[in-house]
């Protein structure tokens, strides 16, 4: 029994039932087929993060998202006073998170590519778009480079998913995506 | 065995006890309960808070009970539940007085002291930084020291059962290998030295932080290293949950492994490959490359899944041919038909071997697929996902070895043996409602360690769809109902330890023969075939590979990312 030393004291040398090898033999397949599928999907899937990020200094970071906002604020959200910004297509976008907000809200173009730059000022956040269920893990002094196609239009949420204090449940911004 | 001690023979199970290990035994199961009590309670205040109509608790009490529930329940229960185990496994099962036992008593009351601490300074309000206590966000300094004294206790435990074993080498108390049963407590033990000694490399600048001596650290470094704790920590649990396994099968049904060599190779997969599996929480981070990410999420193309896998084999499988020994024979499951279901021993592990295989296995590995997380992490899946490992398949595990174990320590007679013939059920079906409810409200979005569903102070409110809050509701009520097993289960062992009827002490000389082992040839190639057994592993298989594509599935449906 398990809870006594084995029967037959050479117990490596004893024969294993057929089943019992089949078993091992079918579950080592999967799991191979499940280790292939993920550079699989790196080669042929379109849901992939980038190995893309730099270490920042929070200030250096700030400025950026600054610069993008006085360059392409389009308007202002509601009597909510927190600026919308379309960057153009293609262009590295800056988005950052710090207790309890997201900044700025973004428009984006369905189906054109942004850079987008995800960083915090202070502790860590989670990234959470949703309803499309994008989440990523934000921290602070790295610069998180993906690069994001959207493939629907309308309105959308960024709801924090990493706890970060009292005010983590108020933390939600938004991002718009138009159609072309 | 050595004639310094005291010990026992257990007049019932023929089982050996010596003096000190049983006490050992006794004292740290015994304080694993009540902080799975206090744990578990704190669970149910959880998921009525999430209950989006019944959202009892106000937000500064959500968090600071979510993080004394993570610690009280993940880890100062199972660990102190864990000691009792190692004990166990090495005493009792070698015929060995316990080494070292004023030491075990050291390690045992440093845990006791260190969980105290970290509880006060959390119930105290300036901790609800959750178990991970993920900088640059800061605890109080005693809230790390705590757990690191409790995690010493731990190491001192863990060194007691290395040298118990060492010394029933030297008094020859067994021959040949050890038991299976002790080689699964072997490899969890091994397993808690590299946990430990992560926790420290981590936790010690952490606290030397909080102290002011050190100005920075780095978050990312922070969570690799915590990880490696928080990680393998789990295969601790699986270790020693497993070992209970096949320890149950061999009291219930006098069960053999089918085959030595496969179920060890299956233990030893842990070790090797255990110490990648940080990486399954560091998959949306930024700065870890996809080759590194790979390579350690699979633990190297998924042999430690590999050894899961053989377990979930092996184990059903030994009761198969121990229970077509007896005459089961009929079609391919009378064996399972005929298992005594009304035995909290059984049922219990067999419920958790169940749902540990199918709700926790399944969803954690397709949660680890490096692209797939992107769709999960920090979601409800998430707690859903390990609260069928680690309550449906450890919790559960070590409640059904405590309804054989507690009455043979104590000496006493089960008390409500027929609330204890209920109990698994009722526990496992409420645990059961809040992993795949807390799973599907994750599969819809919505967030983990999160107190307003409803974003009612956001500036930018958001709502999530009418399911999610269905299915948050569900897992209220699959909340209480596992509250309400779990209570029952800490009254039937206090009960027990307090007004079980008194077992004569009869017959203590005279040791009960150990059952006959049931399969008496050696090595499963001669003995009986396991069909059955065979049949549910290729529909744990089906079921595997069908969710496994319909999460890839899912997430080809995303904005696309490079
Ligand atoms: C009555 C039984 C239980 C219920 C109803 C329950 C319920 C919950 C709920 C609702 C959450 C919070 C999810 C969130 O908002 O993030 C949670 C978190 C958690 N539970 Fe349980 N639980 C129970 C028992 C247990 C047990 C026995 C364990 C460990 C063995 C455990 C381990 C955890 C851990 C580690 C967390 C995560 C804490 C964190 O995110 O920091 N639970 N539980
Ligand atoms: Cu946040
Ligand atoms: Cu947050």
């Amino acid at each position: 029994m398990a809870i006594h030393p084995p029967e037959t004291k050479i117990w490596w040398k004893e024969p294993v039932h057929s089943i019992e090898i089949w078993w091992v033999l079918i579950a080592l397949v999967w799991s191979l087929i499940m280790f292939v599928m993920m550079p699989y999907w790196h080669v042929y899937g379109e849901q992939n993060l980038s190995n893309e990020a730099y270490r920042v200094d929070p200030e250096y970071f700030g400025e950026k998202v600054e610069d993008m906002v006085k360059k392409y604020t389009i308007r202002e959200e509601g009597d909510t006073g927190i600026p919308v910004v379309a960057p153009p297509v293609g262009s590295d976008v800056f988005l950052l998170a710090r207790l309890w907000e997201w900044y700025p809200i973004l428009e984006l173009k369905k189906g054109e590519k942004y850079r987008l730059h995800l960083s915090s000022m202070d502790w860590m956040h989670g990234f959470s778009l949703q309803p499309t269920n994008i989440n990523l893990s934000i921290h602070p002094g790295y610069d998180f480079v993906v690069t994001i196609t959207p493939t629907e239009s309308g309105k959308f949420s960024i709801i924090c998913n990493e706890y970060c204090g009292i005010g983590h449940h108020t933390m939600a911004g938004r991002m718009y995506v138009t159609d072309k | 065995m050595s004639i310094l001690s005291k010990s026992r023979i257990c007049p019932e199970t023929g089982l050996f006890f010596d003096d000190q290990a049983e006490k050992l035994i006794k004292w740290n199961a015994v304080t694993g309960v009540v902080f799975l009590l206090v744990g578990g309670a704190f669970g149910v205040l959880m998921a009525l808070t999430r209950w989006t109509e019944v959202h009892i608790l106000p937000a500064d009490w959500f968090y600071l009970l979510l993080t004394a529930h993570g610690l009280d329940a993940l880890i100062v229960w199972i660990i102190f539940f864990e000691m009792a185990v190692l004990y166990l496994a090495s005493s009792t099962l070698l015929k060995v007085r316990l080494a070292a036992p004023k030491w075990a008593w050291l390690g045992y009351w440093l845990m006791l002291i260190g969980a105290v601490i970290t509880n006060v300074m959390v119930l105290e309000g300036d901790s609800s930084v959750m178990f991970t206590s993920y900088p640059p966000m800061k605890a109080h300094p005693l809230f790390y020291l705590g757990i690191i004294i409790f995690a010493v206790g731990a190491l001192i435990g863990t060194f007691c059962f290395f040298g118990t074993l060492v010394l029933a080498k030297e008094q020859k108390t067994y021959e040949g290998s050890l038991p299976l049963v002790t080689f699964g407590a072997l490899t969890a033990a091994i397993i808690a030295v590299f946990t430990i000694a992560s926790g420290a490399i981590i936790l010690v600048p952490t606290l030397l932080w909080s102290l002011g001596y050190i100005a920075h650290i780095d978050p990312l470094m922070y969570k690799t290293i915590w990880w490696a704790m928080g990680h393998s920590s789990q295969q601790i649990n699986v270790s020693a949950h497993v070992s209970i396994w096949y320890l149950i099968a061999a009291i219930i049904f006098g069960a053999k492994p089918l085959s030595e060599k496969v179920s060890r190779m299956a233990f030893l997969f842990y070790i090797f490959f255990l110490q990648l599996a940080s990486a399954h929480h560091l998959l949306v981070e930024p700065g870890l490359s996809s080759e590194w990410k790979i390579f350690n999420t699979s633990y190297a193309m998924y042999l430690a899944v590999l050894g899961s896998m053989i377990h979930g084999l092996t184990v059903p499988g030994s009761i198969e041919a121990a229970q077509r020994k007896k005459g089961f024979n009929k079609g391919l499951f009378e064996w399972l038909r005929r298992a005594p279901w009304g035995n909290p021993v059984f049922s219990g592990m067999f419920m958790s071997l169940v749902m540990f295989g199918f709700l926790g296995g399944i969803t954690g590995v397709i949660m680890g697929t490096e692209q797939i997380n992107i769709i999960m992490h920090n979601t409800l899946y998430v707690p859903g996902h390990f609260h069928a490992t680690v309550v449906a398949g450890t919790t559960l595990t070590f409640m059904a070895i405590s309804y054989f174990l507690v009455p043979v320590l104590f000496r006493r007679e089960l008390w409500l043996p027929g609330l204890a013939k209920w109990q698994p059920y009722i526990y496992g079906l409420g645990v059961a409602g809040i992993s795949v409810f807390m799973m599907a409200a994750g599969t819809l979005g919505v967030s983990r360690r999160h107190w307003d569903n409803n974003f009612a102070d956001a500036t930018l409110g958001f709502d999530y769809p009418a399911a999610a809050h269905m299915f948050l509701a569900l897992n209220g009520l699959s909340g209480l109902l596992a509250g309400l097993g779990g209570a029952s289960f800490c009254i039937i062992m206090v009960g027990t330890i307090l007004w079980g009827k008194k077992k004569g002490d009869v017959a203590a000389t005279e040791p009960a023969p150990a059952p006959e082992p049931a399969v008496h040839q050696a090595g499963s190639a001669g003995s009986i075939a396991v069909p059955g057994t065979f049949v549910l592993a290729l529909i744990f298989l089906g079921s595997f590979i069908l969710y496994y594509y319909v999460n890839w599935k899912y997430l080809s449906e995303v904005w696309l990312l490079s």
